[in-house]
């Protein structure tokens, strides 16, 4: 009777799991990857970080019921369009190419792209200094794209998180990462990023390096678009963007 | 070639083939194929390094399984013992993990190993495909050093004191005997092994190796098409697949064997 | 000198996998939790669709027997890692759209589900092979002794087909559960929080790689041996009464 007590089991599985929603609960996308300092998860279990808390006062300040929902970085706007979540607040920058697929709610920070290498290479966030080097960047992002169009004559490695290429910056097996300048300027501050300093900002290109980061949603959810953008500016203009700011980092990361 | 086509005229597999072909046909007209020219030369790279890699881990795989398998049939209890923990620890463990604990983990180590940087090893620690290839070797020698334990193992005892009787010096024994009888005995299960350690090499996709499936990630990440790639991606598979099957039927078909009961 | 900087070594780890907060250790266990939940119930699932697919390839028409060849094919064939892409996409979609043509809203997909569902299809593929070997070792003349009976067909099958079979079936069973209990490793690559993901997130907050990797090694290695044991145990068991097998060829 193993056999039958294992089907039911399956069976109540199945059947247990895809319960209907509450109706009204909007499911925030986080990436599942550790992106410290604004979103990771702590050894008990809990995501912390600056946009995890960002998320709460935004939907408190638009009076969402909303949830985290980690999902890998990699197919976060699949499973935006595949209605597995309902916006993604995870870092994600508003370029032209993503406007294809989702729409953005307004910015909610903004930050540079850098470059970051060992501390005994001279290398500038440039083109021709980057030539014959080894960059890493994280799949999916603006930096991925930007290195694709600006550094050709080097050679990208593709990472699944922005913290394996830290990892592998640390063991030197690539030369340079092009990232975030917060999240960097976080590596260079630890341990492991002793190895390492910001070499300098990227050429700034709007078109592939976006205008900030903004709340994706899905194309014609307008309602929950307008909501977030509510609570943005709410956040924005009684200060608790500031105050949570001013608990991470020493200089504002948003700017108009 | 009659007897293969033969079934397919089939009344009923008639229909399911018209189904299929209309299915293909619905799938070059409708979905978004315009991103495939541009990223061909990318996927052949990839496909090429799939290839590359299928091949020479299952090749080093086997050799190292060998071995494991003899050690394991006939060895001592020294040889036997770690031979049986390497087993038991690869097939034990998901191998998606072992690629990572190989290649973060030693990467974990490197800064404080003094002077790597200049050794003459660094340019190939630096790449991602030697341990995408050690991983892989090393499961495939896991898996197929137990099929060798049953392989020797079931070698006729008759033929081994034969050759013994005639005073065969032991390598020779070894590689003229027993060897090729072993060989023989997993030939018909090599086949799917293989076809199993096809099915593993995505898996280095995660340490930054641009193979196949690699390159069908960076085209969903890049243009937001999501199934095209993965259909395309699973079709390639399967013709892989497909290839290895027939390959080592011809191979089977090659070797001269006395099947018992004929 | 060494001895002490092993001591200190095996310390740090032993504070980084400690079971409360400062320790990860926690996390590891909740990832196992996760993983046989999902591992329990995808082996579950697969079951069902292998016994309904054993059946179709022995009983059914042409056209079922063709497209069950076709899923078993397609399915050893392809990367595990492919198909659960495209069955966490499709599916998820398909379901969602599903719910919405019959007017239902959303339907809320918990990720154990979906991991439950994308690796029970293709352990279902495997159980069918499984199963229908299982089914044609079991003596004929049993099963038409139950007809010879009059007994209906799903009591023919719950009272002889399947205690007959499964003494067959448990070895290439139990190897299918290995197999799910190491797949699940492969949804860390879609974010599911079980076990390979806690430990990659544990590793890369403390960028004690070894640590963690080792010790998730050691815990899937454990429900490794574990199930190997208690399965061995069961083919004992309903063995009984059965001549041994031993020495009968492989």
């Amino acid at each position: 009777m193993k056999l039958k007590t294992s089907l039911l089991a399956g069976l109540a599985a199945l059947a247990l799991g895809a319960g209907a929603a509450a109706a009204d609960q909007v499911k925030i996308g986080i990436a599942a990857e550790p992106y410290p300092p604004f979103a990771s998860p702590d050894s008990a279990g809990n995501w912390v970080g600056w946009e995890v808390e960002v998320i709460d006062a935004v939907c408190k300040a638009a009076a969402l019921d909303c949830v985290l929902t980690p999902v890998a970085w990699d197919g976060i706007i699949p499973s935006l369009t595949g209605k597995q979540i309902d916006a993604i607040m995870a870092s994600m920058s508003i370029t032209e190419e993503r406007m294809q697929t989702i729409d953005f709610s307004n910015p909610y920070y903004n930050t540079p792209a850098v470059i970051v290498a060992d501390k005994s290479l001279d290398i500038e966030a440039t083109p021709a200094s980057l030539a014959g080097k080894i960059i890493g960047v994280q799949a999916s992002t603006i930096h991925q794209a930007y290195a694709n169009a600006y550094f050709g004559d080097a050679e990208i490695r593709v990472y699944q998180t922005q913290d394996e290429a830290n990892q592998d910056l640390y063991a030197g097996r690539i030369d340079a990462t092009q990232a975030d300048s917060i999240a960097m300027a976080d590596f260079v501050a630890t341990d492991a990023g002793q190895c390492c300093e910001i070499k300098g900002a990227v050429a700034n290109d709007e078109a592939i390096l976006g205008k900030g980061v903004g709340a994706g949603v899905r194309k014609g959810d307008d309602a929950l678009r307008e909501a977030l953008n509510k609570g943005i500016a709410a956040i924005l203009a009684d200060g608790t963007h500031e105050a949570i700011t001013a608990r991470y980092f020493t200089a504002p990361i948003y700017s108009e | 070639m009659m007897r293969m086509i033969r079934p397919m005229l089939m009344p009923h597999r008639l229909v399911l083939i018209a189904l299929a072909v209309a299915l293909a046909v619905w799938c070059a007209l409708t979905l978004r194929w315009d991103w495939l020219p541009k990223y061909l030369p990318l996927a052949m790279q990839g496909l090429w390094r799939t290839v590359w890699l299928l091949v020479a881990s299952t090749v080093l795989g086997f050799l190292l399984a060998v071995p494991l398998g003899f050690a394991q049939a006939v060895g001592p209890w020294y040889l036997s013992t770690p031979a049986r923990v390497f087993c038991t620890l690869i097939r034990g463990t998901p191998l998606l993990l072992q690629i990572w604990l190989l290649y973060y983990g030693l990467g974990s180590v490197f800064p404080q190993i003094d002077g790597i940087r200049d050794s003459v090893l660094w340019p190939y620690l630096r790449q991602a495909w030697p341990y995408a290839l050690l991983a892989l070797t090393l499961s495939f020698a896991g898996y197929e050093g137990e099929v060798m334990r049953g392989a020797f193992s079931g070698v006729n005892r008759g033929q081994l004191e034969a050759a013994r009787a005639f005073g065969m010096p032991r390598f020779t024994l070894f590689r003229r005997i027993w060897l090729p009888q072993a060989i023989n005995n997993v030939l018909p299960t090599l086949g799917g092994e293989t076809i199993l350690q096809l099915k593993a090499t995505p898996l280095v996709a995660t340490i930054t190796v641009v193979e196949i499936f690699a390159v069908s990630s960076r085209v969903r990440q890049d243009t937001f098409v999501i199934y095209e790639p993965l259909l395309l991606l699973a079709l390639v598979y399967m013709v892989i697949a497909g290839l290895i099957a027939l390959a080592f039927r011809w191979l089977e078909n090659r070797v001269p064997t006395r099947r018992p009961g004929n | 000198m060494e001895g002490l900087l092993d001591l200190l070594g095996l310390a740090k780890s032993a504070e980084l996998l400690s079971l409360s907060p400062p320790g990860w250790g926690m996390n590891l266990l909740r990832g196992l939790g996760k993983s046989l939940q999902i591992a329990f119930g995808a082996f579950g699932f697969g079951l069902v669709i292998g016994l309904f697919g054993a059946y179709g390839k022995l009983y059914g028409g042409p056209v079922i027997r063709d497209l069950l060849a076709i899923y078993t094919t397609v399915v050893r064939a392809v990367p595990e890692l492919v198909l659960i892409l495209i069955l966490y996409f499709v599916g998820t979609d398909l379901i969602n759209q599903a719910a919405e043509a019959l007017g239902y809203g959303r339907v809320e997909i918990s990720g154990v589900a979906a991991g439950i569902w994308v690796l029970g299809v293709v352990q279902g593929a495997y159980s069918t092979e499984v199963l229908r070997g299982a089914i044609l070792a079991v003596p004929q003349g049993q099963i038409e002794a139950a007809r010879a009976f009059g007994m209906p067909p799903v009591m023919l099958m719950r009272r002889v087909t399947i205690p007959a079979m499964l003494s067959f079936a448990l070895p290439g069973l139990a190897n299918l559960w290995l197999i799910a209990t190491k797949d699940t490793a492969l949804l860390a690559v879609v974010g599911f929080s079980e076990l390979t993901l806690e430990t990659r997130q544990a590793a890369s907050s403390t960028r004690a790689y070894f640590t963690f990797f080792l010790a998730a090694g050691a815990l899937y290695l454990m429900v490794t041996l574990m199930s190997s044991a208690l399965f061995q145990l069961l083919e004992r068991r309903s063995r009984r009464g059965q001549p041994s097998l031993k020495g009968a060829g492989r």
